[in-house]
């Protein structure tokens, strides 16, 4: 049994601690919103943030998150940059079919909580992890801009 | 888990509450919630004069969505043609995905109910407009009728008609049970464009508030009360079957529950997917690889490369090209190939199924919904009418979801499986079974008169014909229509043109469309040829272009446009090239791009700079033309720059993205769009972007480097060379 804190609430989870922290999110507790799409932490859909930090969720054990706070796409928006990120995204239209753009967001939104005022570089050094099929990156670029002057 | 007892009726609402306690509620009027039709069928609409629009005596509007979304913003633009013509405002509709119903929701272009090449917006345009103004006039004619009143004296606006003289008003929802005893008319006219408040302009996609949150329902997202997951490892082999496996050793991983060993394929049922890919790797699978074991990509070439020697099937012919190539003052020939490519979406293939004696449901995420229910009807035995597609927004499409291969396979398992069971493909799995591009060989060839004109243009294109497979009806006389699409259209005032298709399957690996279709295979080869062309003639490439678009001033107006806004002939830092490419086909769209790359010493490529002109006739949400073109440019970079599967020992060499590089954020070039505004007929746009791409690339390496490179992908050509 393990204890997780996940977008504020408690919850336990009968898992083995090796257990990548994506699938407890997605078969376990039913929180679908962080995604599958390489299981390498090579794709970055299944970013969620640990304490803050970008992480990709499938490569991270379940015991990594033991007395760390876990926020997921599906609460990032109570945060102000996460808030912020969303607007943007929406402002922007940077979405289409929308699968890695969870990812994105966690990624985006861990930047400019810290950096509000993110160059280009910073922006590739933060975001080339999260791979887009659609190809909507001059869209992920220019709302993170956005979302960065109100941060 | 936690499992529910839920009706069917509660299905979608149970499934996105289990989904970290919000609720989406697309039932309940959500508007950019989506919901499955079949899935939860809202009250009895109260008026519903065709398989598009219901109005609900609530006056709640539901647009049924026969196109799938996967990207390509079909869930704004489908929905702006039934509200222009219905008078509402998109922010007063819900959407539903439609249901498989070949009768009611056939694309027009392919007679069965299919999103793909690039066919949405020009096979639906006018039926849904004519879907909205029929119920449109419905609505008015019962309103006229309660006031007894000419229907002429009424107009319809957001959802209320108005009786103009008198300011009397009545919304849809009063008036859907008196619209309903109405006959339905023939051919209720539709606008002027001129009179268009909404196609035209831009439209907030209707997907994107879920989509930013977590919301968004996937394939993959779908949960059921009691639902396995499962995992599989199919013949890495094409043909190959299980030689042995060591099941005890997965059923003893904690949460493996079955092994399900069909032959081809083995499946790991466990209560997650986690227990359900070490019970994978636990069984050790060992394969008897069958006929195809010893196959590698250059089998593949050397077969496409005798077919090349032969005549193929005429598929255009003017003049007498080959005499006139023999004759003309300048002859200039060249082989081109284009690799396997895959597809990969980012969203894993992926089906859930619940297989019972009486039906079959069926929750995945397909482009072509009839198809999944097909082959579900005929792996079970069951009539159609008792097999349940459940469809979901995709995770990309790409055209890869245009088969159904693994909808038949989580359908073969889940006949083994007691309840219901979601099979999702790793990612290793997605890349090694995918149905792939195919690899085309092309011969052309050309003749110059003095001045270096062309005097006429030989085009053989070598490759399979997945049209024959596809849609048998469309592969006539030996040709497939994909095949040469872009090609049989080709715009250059050339005197003496043949263009060939030599059919030559080699079933070693399934292929099938890839983004960009035809043309993304064929504009690579044409315009780089031209290019060539324009090389022999040491005449600038846009100016050499230009000279033979006299018959094509569309063509000539975007290829202008783009040259402007790019700056073409301004010099350049050492190192870098300006690359120019056109399309035109059967999609109706004219594109022109101009990139600029450089290539660095060392060889590596980098692309700055993509700008395009685009002229796709009549605009319906200019916005998504513009996101479908970056996002099309951005695929076709990744193909042109690093796309290639390899085969070895008939397996596929590359298994996920360290291996099958894509364009990431730190490789993405600037990209500018120019739009040309008319009124001609709307265009396909979801692909040329793709499409246009790879030739404007090699064309800017050659810029660059002076190296013509006739073989993708570039990178590995530049460093090889």
């Amino acid at each position: 049994m393990a204890t997780l804190n996940i977008n504020g609430r408690d919850v336990t989870v009968d898992v083995p601690a090796d257990m990548p922290i994506l699938w407890v999110l997605r078969d376990v507790v039913g929180l679908t919103g962080t995604k599958f799409g390489c299981g390498m932490a090579l794709c970055g859909a299944c970013t969620i943030q640990l304490d803050g930090q970008p992480t990709r969720s499938c490569v991270t054990p379940v015991a990594a998150a033991a007395g760390k706070k876990i926020t997921t796409i599906e609460a990032i928006g109570e945060t102000p940059a996460g808030k912020k990120v969303q607007q943007a995204w929406l402002d922007l239209e940077v979405v289409q079919c929308g699968y890695c753009q969870s990812g994105q967001i966690m990624s985006a939104s861990a930047l400019i909580a810290k950096n509000t005022h993110p160059s280009d570089a910073d922006i590739d050094g933060a975001m080339s992890g999260n791979i887009c099929r659609c190809g909507t990156y001059p869209r992920v670029r220019a709302a993170i801009k956005q979302a960065a002057k109100g941060a | 888990m936690t499992t529910h007892t839920v009706s069917r009726r509660d299905f979608v609402v149970v499934l996105t509450a289990t989904g970290g306690g919000l609720l989406l509620g697309c039932r309940v009027g959500d508007r950019s919630g989506v919901a499955t039709a079949a899935a939860a069928p809202p009250e009895p609409p109260a008026f519903a004069p065709n398989a598009f629009i219901r109005i609900g005596s609530d006056g709640r509007v539901t647009l049924v969505m026969n196109q799938v979304e996967m990207g390509q913003g079909t869930y704004t633009s489908m929905p702006m043609l039934l509200a222009e013509e219905l008078e509402v405002g998109l922010d007063q509709v819900q959407l539903e995905h439609a249901p498989p119903n070949d009768k009611l929701y056939a694309n027009p272009f392919f007679g069965d109910q299919e999103t793909g090449g690039s066919s949405s917006v020009r096979g639906f345009y006018e039926p849904l407009r004519r879907a909205g103004a029929t119920a449109r006039t419905m609505l008015v004619a019962a309103a006229a009728q309660t006031w007894d009143v000419n229907p002429a004296s009424c107009r319809a606006k957001r959802g209320v008609v108005t009786h103009t003289p008198s300011g009397r008003t009545l919304t849809y929802g009063a008036l859907a049970d008196k619209a309903a005893k109405l006959p339905v008319p023939d051919k209720a006219p539709l606008k002027d464009p001129k009179d268009f408040t909404l196609i035209g302009t831009p439209a907030k996609r209707l997907d994107a508030p879920d989509k930013v949150n977590g919301k968004a329902q996937y394939g993959i997202d779908v949960r059921l009360p009691g639902m396995k997951v499962a995992t599989v490892a199919a013949s890495p082999v094409l043909g190959g079957k299980v030689a042995g496996l060591d099941e005890a050793k997965a059923m003893a991983i904690a949460g493996v529950r079955q092994i399900v060993n069909l032959g081809d394929v083995v499946a790991v049922v466990a209560d997650h997917m986690w227990a359900a890919k070490q019970g994978l790797a636990a069984l050790a699978i060992r394969w008897d690889d069958g006929p195809n074991g010893n196959v590698s990509t250059a089998d593949v070439v050397q077969g496409l490369d005798a077919a090349s020697q032969q005549p193929g099937v005429v598929a255009r012919t003017q003049g007498d090209a080959v005499a006139a190539i023999a004759g003309a003052a300048k002859k200039i020939d060249a082989v081109y190939q284009v690799p396997f490519l895959a597809h990969a979406p980012l969203e894993p293939m992926n089906c859930t199924v619940h297989v019972r004696k009486d039906g079959c449901e069926v929750w995945t995420g397909s482009q072509t919904v009839t198809r999944a229910q097909g082959t579900a009807a005929r792996v079970t035995g069951l009539p159609l009418e008792q097999v349940v597609v459940h469809n979901h927004l995709l995770g990309g499409g790409f055209g890869r979801r245009l088969e159904y291969d693994w909808v038949t396979q989580a359908v073969r398992i889940g006949q083994q499986v007691e309840g219901p069971v979601k099979v999702v493909w790793t990612r290793e799995e997605d890349m090694q079974h995918e149905f792939y591009r195919p690899y085309y060989y092309d011969r052309m060839a050309a003749g110059l008169d003095g001045g270096g004109k062309p005097v006429a243009w030989t085009h053989r294109i070598v490759g399979p014909a997945i049209v024959a497979r596809y849609l048998p009806p469309g592969f006539r006389n030996g040709i497939d229509p994909d095949g040469v699409d872009a090609a049989v259209q080709l715009l250059y005032d050339i005197p003496a043109i043949q263009v060939e298709f030599v059919r030559h399957e080699e079933p070693v690996l399934n292929t099938t469309f890839w983004r960009g279709v035809g043309p993304t295979h064929n504009v690579f080869v044409i315009e780089s040829f031209m290019d060539e062309l324009a090389v022999a003639a040491k005449a600038d490439p846009v100016a050499y272009r230009r000279a033979l678009l006299g018959k094509a001033p569309r063509a000539r107006a975007v290829l202008d446009l783009a040259a402007k806004a790019a700056g073409w002939g301004q010099p350049l830092p050492a190192g870098r090239g300006r690359g120019v490419a056109l399309l035109f086909s059967a999609w109706g769209s004219y594109l022109a791009e101009v990139a600029e790359v450089e290539v660095s010493k060392e060889g590596e490529l980098r692309v700055h700079r993509i700008v395009c002109a685009v002229d796709c006739g009549t605009v319906i949400n200019p916005d998504t033309v513009k996101a479908q073109i970056e996002g099309g440019v951005n695929f076709g970079i990744s193909g042109a720059l690093w796309g290639e599967i390899t085969l070895k020992n008939g397996r596929v060499e590359q298994s996920n993205f360290h291996d099958y590089r894509v364009l990431r954020m730190n490789d993405a070039p600037k990209i500018e769009v120019h739009l040309v505004r008319n009124l001609e007929a709307p265009g396909g746009l979801g692909e040329p972007g793709t499409s246009v791409t790879a030739p404007a690339l090699a064309n800017a390496v050659f810029a660059a480097t002076g190296k013509r490179i006739r073989r993708l992908p570039l990178q590995a050509q530049l460093r090889s060379s």
